[in-house]
């Protein structure tokens, strides 16, 4: 029955993509318990579009509204923060990194990176999530995030940068002694 | 290329996204600079250490059979939905058909509808076609015998032209499958047309009033005669020239087949 395999045929396409929508909307929404609530929104509302899906990259258009559908329920539940100032440009950079103390993260407990990157603005946090985490391309971040490909490039370097001084701060003498033992 | 082209673009090349051009100049500068090589080499760590899988949330084990039960809960949900439209819309689908059978059974085309409608073409193509008149004459005495030999009956001709409504001529039409005398009055800038042929049952009928295509309409039998009137002039007047019509045949006794 073509009804029925509607339901199987979206299955089939998204299911796959489980494991990136949880993860992104883990760490939009902060906790185990609303990241499950977000996915099934999610998942109910992208079978529910499903109709209006004209082929092209699958997982970017899932996670598009897995984004959405945090960014709405982080909005109605006024945990939105914009980040500080986000201007978007690489002029900040070049000092950003001219930090003489290289970091080599090597053997760093997983909770510490995940604390640090909690702590990173959301604009941030969530490119870094798809580009290391999902290993999404730069045009597929484009997509989900709806921004500029150069904009994307430009938060990501950022998001690194802010990330690497976090932990910097975090693993200080271990990694200065690690430094020193490679310099 | 110099570091701070360097800086901008090492994202770029962790991330393979740069062109070949800017990659291998990239790649010449990281083998020159040491510091951005260092830099390099801090953002690769970076990378590897966020791609531990360790840092990844990984969803919760029942997550997948969870959906599997809701999507398919949603799905029936929109197919009972679909059916229950399909059912109204059937149902409505059925009623419409008893509507349209019962209708086509109980009211077969109304007769006078027809005539009407004919009357209504007749009258407009009069207009039309700059042929209103056969006979152009004001004179009743004229007109009358025109009609003699073209129709079997001799249609009553009646001047008005006292009570405004003046007498333009006659002129042979053919309606309801036979041919019939046509009278044209004018009222105004109005033309009136005023058929005539003997009444099929030969019963007297009052008068009764109709709008079609916006014209005016009025039909009444009397004296084995039966009689359509049409205009665009307003009823209100119209029924006077019915009424003027009706006053001069009861006077002078004009209504019959052959006089």
């Amino acid at each position: 029955m073509a009804v029925q395999s509607k339901v199987v045929r979206f299955e089939e396409m998204a299911l796959p993509h489980l494991g990136a929508a949880y993860n992104l909307a883990r760490w939009l929404v902060h906790n185990d318990h609303d990241a499950e609530d977000m996915v099934q929104e999610s998942y109910l509302r992208a079978f529910k579009f499903f109709g209006g899906y004209y082929g092209g990259d699958f997982r970017a258009w899932l996670l598009t509204i897995v984004r959405n559908t945090c960014y709405t329920w982080l909005q109605h539940n006024r945990m939105f923060r914009q980040a500080e100032s986000i201007d978007d440009k690489l002029d900040e950079l070049e000092a950003d990194f001219a930090d003489p103390e290289l970091l080599l993260l090597r053997n760093i407990d997983s909770q510490i990176v995940r604390q640090a990157l909690q702590e990173l603005p959301v604009e941030f946090r969530e490119v870094v999530v798809l580009r290391e985490m999902e290993g999404l391309s730069y045009k597929e971040i484009a997509t989900v995030v709806d921004l500029p490909l150069g904009t994307v490039m430009s938060r990501l370097a950022r998001g690194r940068k802010r990330l690497h001084s976090l932990l910097a701060n975090r693993m200080g003498k271990e990694a200065r002694v690690e430094l020193s033992a490679n310099a | 290329m110099n570091c701070q082209q360097t800086h901008e673009l090492i994202h770029g090349y962790l991330d393979n996204e740069l062109d070949l051009v800017n990659n291998i100049e990239i790649e010449k500068h990281l083998a020159e600079c040491d510091a951005c090589a260092r830099t390099y080499q801090g953002m690769r760590s970076l990378q590897s250490t966020l791609g531990d899988i360790a840092v990844r949330f990984a969803p919760p084990a029942n997550l997948e059979r969870k959906l599997r039960s809701k999507l398919r809960s949603e799905d029936k949900t929109r197919m009972t939905l679909r059916w229950g439209w399909l059912a109204l819309a059937g149902s409505l689908i059925a009623a419409m058909i008893v509507v349209a059978v019962g209708v086509a059974t109980f009211s077969r085309p109304a007769t006078d509808d027809v005539l009407a409608a004919e009357i209504v073409s007749s009258h407009v193509r009069s207009l039309m076609a700059d042929h209103l008149t056969d006979v152009p004459s004001s004179d009743r005495h004229t007109v009358k015998p025109w009609f003699d030999g073209k129709l079997d009956f001799s249609p009553p001709v009646k001047d008005l032209s006292q009570q405004g409504f003046s007498l333009n001529g006659g002129r042979l039409d053919y309606i309801g499958n036979r041919p019939v005398a046509a009278l044209v009055y004018q009222r105004r800038q109005h033309p009136i047309n005023l058929f005539i042929w003997p009444s099929s049952d030969g019963m007297a009928k009052t008068e009764k009033a109709s709008v079609t295509h916006g014209y005016n309409l009025i039909e009444w039998s009397n004296g084995g005669m039966a009689y359509w009137v049409v205009s665009d002039l307003n009823l209100a007047e119209l029924q006077q020239f019915v009424q003027l019509l009706q006053e001069q045949s009861a006077s002078v006794g004009y209504f019959s087949p052959r006089y």
